[in-house]
């Protein structure tokens, strides 16, 4: 994945699961700490690992609970309600 | 029973007790006459009579279920057979469903068929008779959906690392979920969407695998978001309160989700069906929870670690590179410095030029002085050369006396012919003089004898020509007389004779080869004198 950076076509940080941004910020990171490549790719790199790792810390900010209970309406659909477990 | 049954027995006989007189009386023509309604009738009125409700074990064999929507199977064992029936509203009821070969107990209340002169049960109840004919239905069970590949390897779908929505399939009372929303909570709080069911009785199978289904017809983008995975749970208990799990409909419900899902039924050994079809198994509720999301503090601090990383590997990148430039700017000559130092060495290198021709003809000179010195003098060369041509000489005269000793073998074998033509030549040289002398011996013995007689042989004093003449004689000259025994020197008489004299003492020395001449000489001066 991180190695189609050059290529342009890395796929959309925001639509990431928090999974392969984590996998692709850790190979920026190796990647970076070698020291290997053009420096211009090294700022891009730098600059797409900065999003990744936005994203993640987004992802993990996130994580709040929310409980609900499904609901079928009389047509079979779904809706959702608060549950409260006691 | 047995009163009931006797009394149920009895009470036909009772009424016909009327009769008993004409049976005895008449015979044949005492007994009452049933229709056959009547008679079924009766039958089904002493049956239900004597039998309120009862419970019959059996096995079931060949069950229908028609489009009526009752069942129809029989219950059977080793010598005996009794139908039974399922109304179609009890059928939904049952705690399970009938199957051939089931070993059940069946409860109901018995009648009879009139149609088909026969007795049934009226089934209100089904359950499994006994622990080890449930365990072999579950085997058999397992083995047919195993057949059908549900439980395959490569139907397990991995599970997502962090998901956003958990759907979670269960009752929403009681510590199941209780215990799985303790346990989110913990580790990584996410959205859970419970879809309660009743986890135990007849309702719970199609419960269990309608709500399964039902998450997985969740649209992606819908008001209720589509879980990311599922979780079955229910809490421990008997084999029979945890067998809507083994049940096909929820068996396959779950081997055909699209969403990974795990399994949470009973405790660690309790294994229902469900766990071979789903996707993981957890041995209890709060590991299925474990199993479905990391812990969030461990991610926190990945990610905290891992953009620390980035950000020093980030920095250090740049300094690294910052550090290389400025490295190779130094590297990087100053033009004018650069350009002192190429007119300093301009100028180090003229001088040297100057320098550098005189200590070059110094050089020479030194060089050719010292070449000089080396140059060998001609005394020294001269005595050299002699050394070297008294070697040479040395080697000559030994090679020469070497060869010359050869060359005289070989000569002294070429002079022996020499020698021996010499010597032939001295032979004949000797012979020939031999010859000679005798041959004037010959000559002078030929006037010899006449000398005897007294004349005498007058020569010139040199002694040879013969005087014959007197006028060969001149005064004064000396002339050569032969006499038998010698010669005589001897001067013509005559003034005219004096230098002849003189000339004469010269012949008288002259060489007469013969003793008697150096007598004759002797004598010449006194003879001289006389004349």
């Amino acid at each position: 994945m991180a190695e189609e950076n050059g290529g342009g076509q890395a796929p959309d940080v925001q639509a990431m699961s928090f999974e392969d941004a984590l996998a692709e910020l850790r190979q920026i990171v190796e990647r970076l700490e070698k020291g290997e490549g053009k420096l211009d790719e090294a700022i891009a790199a730098y600059e797409r690992g900065a999003r990744l790792k936005q994203h993640c810390e987004a992802k993990l900010k996130e994580a709040e609970a929310k409980i609900e209970k499904i609901r079928l309406s009389e047509n079979g659909s779904a809706t959702t309600e608060p549950l409260d477990v006691e | 029973m047995t009163e009931a049954r006797n009394d149920s027995m009895n009470s036909p006989n009772d009424n016909g007790n009327g009769d008993n007189g004409g049976r005895d009386n008449g015979g044949r023509d005492n007994v009452p006459i049933f229709t056959v309604a009547e008679i079924s009738q009766a039958v089904k009125r002493t049956v239900e009579g004597a039998f309120q409700r009862v419970r019959v074990r059996g096995e079931i064999s060949r069950p229908s279920f028609p489009s009526s929507g009752h069942c129809y199977f029989r219950l059977k064992d080793e010598n005996a057979v009794l139908d039974s029936v399922v109304w179609r509203g009890v059928l939904g009821r049952l705690k399970l469903r009938p199957e051939d070969g089931l070993e059940v107990i069946a409860s109901g209340r018995l009648t009879t068929y009139a149609g088909k002169s026969s007795y049934q049960i009226i089934v209100d109840s089904l359950e499994l008779a006994g622990e080890g004919a449930l365990l072999k239905l579950l085997e058999e069970r397992r083995k047919k959906l195993a057949a059908e590949g549900l439980f395959a390897e490569e139907r397990k779908r991995p599970l997502p690392y962090l998901p956003e929505v958990i759907g979670v399939v269960t009752s929403p009372t009681g510590s199941v979920i209780r215990d799985i929303l303790h346990r989110l909570a913990d580790r990584f709080p996410r959205r859970v969407l419970v879809w309660p069911v009743a986890v135990q009785g007849e309702q719970a199978a199609p419960q269990v695998a309608e709500a399964i289904r039902g998450f997985n017809a969740l649209p992606k983008t819908g008001p209720v978001p589509r879980p990311d995975v599922l979780i079955v749970a229910r809490g421990g208990g008997s084999l029979e309160d945890l067998w809507a799990f083994n049940e096909e409909e929820v068996v396959r419900a779950a081997a055909d989700s699209t969403i990974p899902l795990i399994s949470a039924v009973g405790h660690e050994t309790d294994t229902t069906l469900i766990d071979f079809a789903a996707d993981r198994r957890a041995p209890t509720p709060s590991a299925a929870a474990e199993i479905a999301v990391p812990v969030k503090s461990e991610l926190t601090n990945l990610v905290l670690d891992l953009s620390r990383r980035l950000a020093s590997a980030g920095y250090r990148g740049l300094e690294e590179r910052r550090t290389r430039v400025e490295g190779l700017a130094r590297g990087l000559p100053d033009p004018q410095r650069m350009l002192q130092e190429m007119s300093q060495r301009l100028d180090d290198r003229a001088e040297r030029l100057t320098l550098g021709v005189s200590r070059f003809l110094r050089q020479e000179a030194e060089k050719v002085e010292s070449l000089g010195w080396r140059l060998p003098r001609p005394e020294q060369q001269l005595g050299l050369a002699r050394e070297r041509l008294d070697a040479t000489a040395d080697r000559l005269v030994r090679s020469g006396a070497r060869n010359l000793e050869s060359r005289r073998e070989q000569y002294l074998r070429v002079d022996a012919e020499r020698r021996l033509d010499q010597g032939i030549a001295n032979v004949r040289r000797d012979t020939r003089r031999q010859l000679d002398q005798l041959g004037r011996l010959l000559d002078s013995y030929s006037y010899h004898k006449t000398l005897e007689r007294g004349f005498a042989v007058v020569r010139d004093a040199d002694g040879q020509g013969v005087l014959t003449r007197k006028g060969e004689v001149q005064a004064g000259q000396s002339l050569d007389i032969e006499f038998a025994d010698g010669h005589a020197a001897a001067v013509a008489a005559g003034g005219a004779a004096q230098p002849k004299g003189k000339a004469g003492g010269n012949p008288g020395g002259s060489p007469g080869g013969s003793g008697g001449k150096a007598r004759a000489g002797k004598t010449d001066g006194k003879q001289g004198s006389l004349l």
